[in-house]
């Protein structure tokens, strides 16, 4: 692919299930549709990870660790869905 | 059951759904729901009239019969969320479930609405247990403040705003129908606190069985709909008094629940009542 810009040749490059295209010349880069929201959405996450303020819990909860593994626990799994 | 298909007045594939005090059957598009012979049958009609007050977000029942004596509701089936949402690429649909409950607790209560069955059921976890009891659990229960333990039980009065809620919501009281999401279940359906339907994920999140960010935007979703149950700046000014009852009844089915099938309490059922510990020596809400 030709950059549009400078007609420069573009290389692809996948960085995290993005596909991106780079000029080799510029380095101007061009995005495929939808991939502007999936960075932004990437961004968003990574921004909540690392900046955000973990959500508000009472004095008597439990420290949050571990519940990765929790969505395998099958009794987990159907307290979510029983009364 | 041959009753049961029959008055759904479809055809196709027969599922039993649910099999416990009610029986609930998938007959092709439609569900039926029996109850047993001494269910109210009253208080059935006037929540059946709620679900057709509250059209666009309870799903409308097809009918009300009575089958050997016991009342039956007809539904249309919808798709449920499975567990396979959990970890698939469509997701889990809090902020769907979070701007439901936020609009059913906007809507005007019609006068004569019944009260949300929602508090009765931590009286009912607890007396399924019995005497014999875990202590943690019913050292919380104690502890639980009065108006939680009764919320709603004893006197409409309390309720000066008559907020309409749903009473038993989790997971499995949301389904998707003719390309929306609906709320389901009328059975608890009532006036009440309706920060009672916001205590069950509470509880989760509060005991480390629900991630941070799942309980972030169902409760981000539900204040950002202008949900009334909570207030914006702190949350759990309304939601430590029920969050903490819906810890202690969550405790106790999942005791329950583990004795009745002879097995021991699974992971789940060990942080709620470690979460019991910890209200019981916590200062009140």
């Amino acid at each position: 692919m030709q950059c549009p810009k400078c007609r420069g040749n573009m290389r692809t490059y996948d960085r995290n299930g993005v596909h991106i295209e780079q000029c080799e010349n510029c380095r101007g880069i061009f995005l495929d549709y939808g991939e502007l929201e999936t960075l932004s959405r990437l961004e968003t996450q990574w921004a909540q990870q690392s900046y955000g303020p973990p959500p508000a819990a009472p004095g008597w909860g439990a420290p949050h660790h571990g519940h990765h593994q929790r969505h395998r626990d099958r009794g987990w799994v159907g307290m979510l869905f029983s009364s | 059951m041959t009753d049961l298909v029959q008055v759904s007045g479809s055809e196709g594939p027969v599922h039993v759904l649910k099999d416990t005090r009610v029986l609930v059957v998938r007959v092709g598009a439609v569900v039926v729901k029996a109850y047993p012979d001494d269910a109210d049958e009253d208080e059935l009609t006037a929540r059946l009239e709620l679900c057709r007050v509250l059209g666009d977000l309870l799903l409308p029942p097809l009918g009300l019969v009575r089958v050997g004596g016991r009342p039956v509701t007809i539904w249309p089936a919808g798709d449920p969320v499975t567990p396979e949402d959990l970890s698939g690429p469509g997701g889990v649909p809090w902020e769907e479930a979070a701007r439901l409950l936020a609009a059913l607790h906007s809507r005007p209560a019609p006068s004569g609405a019944p009260l949300s069955g929602g508090p009765a059921r931590l009286a009912r976890a607890m007396a399924r247990l019995g005497a014999d009891s875990p202590p943690e659990i019913a050292a919380a229960y104690a502890s639980l403040p009065e108006p939680a333990q009764t919320r709603q039980a004893q006197t409409r009065q309390a309720h000066t705003q008559q907020t309409l809620t749903h009473g038993d919501w989790h997971l499995g009281q949301i389904v998707r129908h003719d390309g929306r999401w609906w709320l389901i279940d009328p059975d608890d359906l009532g006036i009440g606190d309706p920060a009672w339907d916001l205590a069950r994920p509470a509880a989760w999140f509060a005991s480390g069985l629900l991630e941070p960010a799942a309980w972030q935007r169902f409760l981000g979703a539900y204040v950002q709909a202008a949900g009334p149950a909570v207030s914006r700046d702190d949350p759990w000014r309304e939601l430590d008094a029920p969050a903490r009852a819906l810890t202690v009844q969550l405790a106790a089915t999942a005791v329950a629940t583990a004795r009745h099938e002879g097995r021991p309490l699974d992971a789940a059922g060990e942080a709620l009542v470690s979460s019991c510990r910890r209200i019981a020596a916590a200062d009140a809400p």
